[in-house]
């Protein structure tokens, strides 16, 4: 992205950082500017401010987060932030669940990976919940197929694994105000998908790529 | 108060520690640079954190001292915060205990210090052991998540005891006017420190010297009796020989000193046996990979307030 970062956001991201007091390990990588998706654990309404904060600011100028748009776009004040501030690149979730019929759904899918191949475009790095939906912090969910058909159309992409930990004690979903525990950001090892690989077992390698990098026991 | 930089006592009793850890401090480089088989390599890294540690302490006492009373309240109010913060990031909570936690953090804690700097002194005694004792399961019980109810109060509560409760009475030992001592508390708060750590350094000296009879290998493997009974006299020995920075005398020093290194070996015991049970070394070690403030307290958590409690009682009697 030509613009640099919005004020607010750095704002909103100093104090994620304050109130979250996170850690941040790079244990399977180190902070580079080469085209990336970071993909996550969800379990907060912090975790997408978070984790873009722990980047370094001339990576986080061109890191974009991916949001649901029913979500994101049911208020001004939401749409404002997911827009201007953050940049967010908006997709409509469960729309293929939706659609009518097969080939309905094929195509659905097909333009949301469309516009998501799109938004990487030649230098942008995107940051993405697989999970879909915000969980309660005991295991990482199931993980949605865009990551997957993303990895897919953009080989040249790393795919990096996060685990935020704690988050969800943090600003649980449901709730407004957060209690200031302290918070781990780990970055894992980059993966790729391998020739040859079933959709199921590249979501299944991810999804353990990110619970695997998990500290603190099950609360 | 500004007061502690006129108090000539003071600052010979605090120039002298402050000899103490530089020589120290010079050792420890000395140790780490020579490799001196003898002593393993974890020991020197724990002297030198130890050292670290009291510098931090220091740095603490000298800022509570220069503050002044307000000041000194808020710098004990955020370090409370700080251990209360890394309390509840080990202990496991649930969702159901979200908003009890933010009213302790945002409202019962402030509130502590608050009631401290009003000098309320009968509403800072039971506030959080009766008020919040009653508040923490009310609302953890509205919330409606009943698993482990006992367990989650209690483990509220507790933190709130020794984040709050232990660590204000602290700083409530610079609010005190003890007729003929004016102006001079910083050196009670200085005493407090001063034996309640040599106590736990002697009984780690004299453990390792001649101890043999270990009092809980589980909760702490360091701990002997022969190591308790050797710190405790000693330190108690120390803390006498101070007395003519206090305003006790010398046997009365003696019954303070004895009863602050009790009340260190409590406060050690206990807090390692909620370590040894989360399954962690130090609490700051998980996410922050250092000591956590909750390690250098665990030996003044019990100590302070009834230390307080007693000087009020023999030596302010306005009750």
């Amino acid at each position: 992205m030509s613009e640099g970062i919005h004020p607010i956001a750095s704002l909103l991201a100093a104090v994620a950082r304050g109130i979250t007091g996170v850690q941040v390990q790079w244990a399977g990588c180190e902070p580079d500017e080469r085209q990336r998706i970071y993909f996550a654990n969800h379990t907060s309404h912090l975790d997408f401010v978070v984790l873009w904060s722990a980047l370094p600011s001339e990576i986080r100028v061109h890191t974009r987060p991916i949001a649901a748009k029913d979500y994101w776009e049911e208020t001004s004040v939401r749409r404002y932030l997911a827009e201007n501030v953050f940049k967010a690149v908006l997709v409509e979730r469960g729309a293929m669940a939706r659609s009518k019929s097969h080939d309905e759904a094929k195509f659905v899918g097909r333009s949301m990976i469309e516009d998501l191949t799109a938004a990487l475009g030649e230098c942008n790095s995107l940051i993405l919940f697989p999970e879909g939906t915000r969980g309660n912090g005991e295991k990482v969910g199931e993980f949605r197929g865009g990551l997957y058909h993303l990895g897919l159309r953009r080989p040249d992409v790393e795919l990096v694994p996060a685990y935020l930990e704690n988050m969800n004690r943090i600003l649980p979903k449901g709730e407004y105000l957060p209690v200031p525990m302290l918070s781990l950001l780990t970055f894992g090892k980059p993966i790729q998908v391998e020739p040859h690989e079933n959709k199921d077992g590249f979501l299944e390698r991810a999804r353990e790529a990110v619970s695997s990098l998990r500290r603190i026991g099950p609360a | 108060m500004m007061t502690a930089i006129h108090d000539s006592i003071l600052m010979w009793l605090f120039g002298g520690v402050l000899c103490l850890l530089v020589i120290l401090t010079v050792v420890g480089r000395a140790l780490k640079r020579s490799h001196n088989s003898n002593i393993s390599r974890s020991t020197i890294d724990n002297f030198n954190a130890q050292i670290a540690a009291w510098w931090k302490m220091c740095v603490v006492l000298v800022l509570s001292m220069m503050l002044g009373r307000i000041g000194s309240l808020v710098l004990f109010g955020i370090l409370s915060f700080l251990a209360m913060r890394e309390y509840l990031t080990l202990v496991p909570t649930r969702r159901g205990d979200h908003r009890t936690l933010f009213w302790s953090f945002f409202v019962i804690m402030p509130l502590q210090y608050c009631v401290l700097g009003f000098h309320w002194y009968v509403l800072l005694a039971i506030m959080i052991p009766i008020l919040a004792c009653a508040f923490i399961p009310t609302s953890i019980a509205v919330a409606g998540d009943t698993a482990h109810f006992l367990e989650r109060a209690a483990k509220v509560q507790f933190g709130l005891m020794v984040c709050g409760y232990c660590l204000s009475h602290a700083a409530a030992l610079l609010q005190l006017k003890i007729p003929g001592f004016g102006g001079h508390d910083a050196r009670l708060l200085l005493y407090l420190g001063l034996v309640g750590q040599m106590n736990d350094l002697l009984q780690y000296v004299w453990g390792k010297l001649i101890g043999k009879h270990k009092i809980a290998w589980r909760v702490s493997p360091e701990k002997t009796w022969e190591g308790f009974l050797g710190g405790l006299v000693s330190a108690t020995a120390l803390g006498t020989l101070l007395w003519w920075a206090t305003p006790f005398t010398p046997l009365e020093s003696a019954g303070m000193s004895f009863t602050i290194c009790i009340l260190g070996f409590a406060g050690g015991m206990v807090m390692s046996a909620i370590k040894r049970d989360i399954g962690i070394k130090d609490f700051g070690a998980v996410i922050e990979r250092r000591e956590g403030i909750l390690d250098r307290i665990d030996s003044l958590c019990f100590a302070a307030p009834i230390f307080f409690h007693l000087v009020r009682y023999y030596f302010v009697r306005q009750l």
